[in-house]
């Protein structure tokens, strides 16, 4: 075995998402989402706060079902929660705490009954991948959130799953910090090559590192606005004339919603937008 | 201070700074240690005041418990009564813990099981183990096995409750990762349940030994030989007030050793796990 890291493994699967709707007892949260994603595509949906992003994301990963239509990974239907399908949560609360890094990352190989020296091998390969080698035996309190945050995407990738699912990864770090969690993500994804779900309500992070972005509508019976190709060079200029233009355009599209849903509720009139 | 002074000031004044507030901690210790020996001899004057009081027949004063307490030691009572007591505690409590630990994760966990588990919970934590001590020595004789029965029914109850809630309480996240990661139910029980609810289960054992505590004198009423609850129901027959106040000072010390051992230990072994009392 080598510490090259596999592609081909990690790659992994097309995700075909046919028709899903999802209702949280009389809440109609999601109406009737398609969407086809390539194996090795980074994808991120974009959307205003509480459209739905976190309930389709969940949906990916087999925690809630879909009340209509199907999820597919290569043909396979997601019916629960699979290790081929790893998420990283916007809380770091998600790692183990009585667990040192290493053994955080190591595991879902340890659940899969691998050797100790495997184990090691797996949590040491992707700990280096995200740059954190030297905090191997630490425990995650030590940590700062960024950190915290490398571990959670290693421990995910130590489990080579056929679809890494992120849900605001980096929502709770600091600027500073989420800039280069950012570039980081950037790399680690193209040095890894899996296929990425990556939910934000960031413009500028979904510039940075989407190969698409799906712009979802406001809830509720949120569905897929817009879908939009990045075809700017890695790593990105998010200061590059074409990069600006998109950002308009994001900006144009989301705030379009955002004013949707305040004045569903009440909160706004037409004039707000002018 | 010129600007030259700055720099060096940086390591001249933290060395002397590091040791002010080293011996800043020693002396608020030692401060500590001052107040509680004030406070006993406080409680120790006011303690003679009483027996001055009302006489022996009634306090023994310091001094006579004393004297009482190097009789009773010198043969051989004492030590038997506490180590009598002791074992009969550490087992009860022990299988209180073997037992409710369980339990409560798998109440906490299933549903069903909590359900059908509930009623009987809340039906029996309301009812003292001394309510149960006739019943005990009818069916399990006059033996070891009724009080080590009775201070187990006094902690397991309590250790069920506390890893109960310590089970509910779990990040919900952490689950899901786990689940995400590949792990099956029962994985995620003995990895991630059962570590991550150390910390109440800790909680639960402290206060279940201090049920058993209370719980011990109520244990030796009836035809024990020795313990301490013991030597304090016998001497009453014979009279020997000074004898109770050492039964019950022994008692209090002793629950008070155990509970600093059970502490020091589990912050040191289960650190890991968020202990820290
Ligand atoms: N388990 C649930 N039960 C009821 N409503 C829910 C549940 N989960 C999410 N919702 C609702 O669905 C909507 C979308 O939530 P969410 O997917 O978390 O939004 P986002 O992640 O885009 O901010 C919100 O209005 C939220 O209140
Ligand atoms: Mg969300």
């Amino acid at each position: 075995m080598t510490t090259e890291i596999d592609r081909e493994s990690a790659r992994g699967a097309t995700t075909t998402i046919d028709g899903v709707g999802i209702r949280f007892g009389s809440y109609h949260a999601v109406d009737a989402i398609s969407l086809d994603i390539e194996a090795g595509e980074f994808l991120c949906l974009l959307g205003p706060s509480g459209c739905g992003k976190s309930t389709l994301l969940s949906a990916l990963a087999g925690f809630t079902p879909a009340t209509v239509g199907a999820i597919s990974v290569d043909d396979e239907p997601v019916a629960g929660p699979s290790p081929e399908r790893g998420m990283v949560f916007q809380n770091s609360d998600a790692l183990f705490d009585w667990l040192t890094v290493r053994q955080n990352v190591a595991f879902g190989p340890r659940m899969r009954g691998q050797s100790r020296k495997a184990q090691a091998a797996l949590a040491d390969e992707y700990l280096g991948l995200v740059g954190l080698r030297k905090f191997a035996d630490k425990f995650p309190d030590q940590l700062s959130g960024g950190m915290r945050q490398r571990v959670q995407i290693a421990r995910v990738l130590a489990n080579r799953p056929r679809i890494v699912l992120m849900d605001e990864p980096f929502g709770a770090l600091d600027a500073q910090t989420r800039q280069v969690m950012q570039q980081e993500m950037d790399r680690i994804w193209r040095e890894s090559g899996c296929t990425v779900v990556f939910v934000t309500h960031d413009i500028g992070e979904a510039i940075i590192l989407a190969d698409r972005i799906a712009v979802m509508t406001a809830g509720p019976a949120a569905s897929i606005k817009n879908i939009y190709s990045v075809d700017l060079p890695r790593p990105r200029d998010e200061t590059s004339p074409e990069a600006i233009a998109l950002h308009q355009k994001l900006r144009q599209d989301i705030g379009h919603e955002v004013r949707t849903a305040l004045r569903e509720q009440g909160l706004a009139t037409e004039e707000d937008g002018r | 201070m010129t600007s030259v002074g700055t720099v060096a000031s940086k390591d001249s004044t933290t060395a002397p700074r590091a040791r002010r507030r080293r011996s800043d901690a020693l002396s608020g210790r030692l401060r500590t240690v001052g107040m509680y020996m004030l406070s006993i001899a406080i409680g120790v004057g006011v303690w003679q005041l009483v027996a001055m009081r009302y006489g022996s027949a009634l306090v023994a004063s310091p001094a006579q418990t004393l004297v009482a307490a190097k009789d009773l030691a010198a043969d051989g009572t004492l030590l038997n009564s506490v180590i009598a007591s002791s074992r009969r505690i550490l087992i009860g409590w022990g299988l209180g813990l073997v037992v409710g630990v369980p339990i409560g994760l798998l109440m906490g966990r299933l549903t069903v099981i909590r359900q059908l588990l509930d009623p009987y919970i809340e039906f029996f934590r309301f009812i003292p183990p001394v309510a149960f001590v006739t019943l005990a020595v009818v069916w399990l004789g006059i033996g070891e096995a009724s009080k080590v029965v009775l201070i187990f029914y006094t902690s397991v109850f309590i250790v069920t409750l506390n890893t109960i809630a310590g089970v509910l309480s779990i990040n919900e996240s952490k689950l899901r990762a786990a689940t995400s990661l590949g792990a099956s139910r029962w994985q995620i029980l003995r990895f991630i349940v059962l570590p991550a609810t150390v910390p109440h289960i800790v909680t639960g054992a402290r206060l279940a030994m201090g049920n058993s505590f209370l719980t011990i004198v109520s244990a030796e009423i009836v035809a024990a030989q020795v313990g301490l609850g013991a030597l304090i129901w016998t001497s009453r027959n014979y009279g020997r007030i000074d004898w109770v106040f050492v039964g019950i000072i022994t008692l209090g010390i002793l629950g008070f050793v155990f509970d600093r051992i059970l502490r020091v230990v589990a912050s040191r072994v289960l650190r890991r796990y968020g202990v820290k009392l």
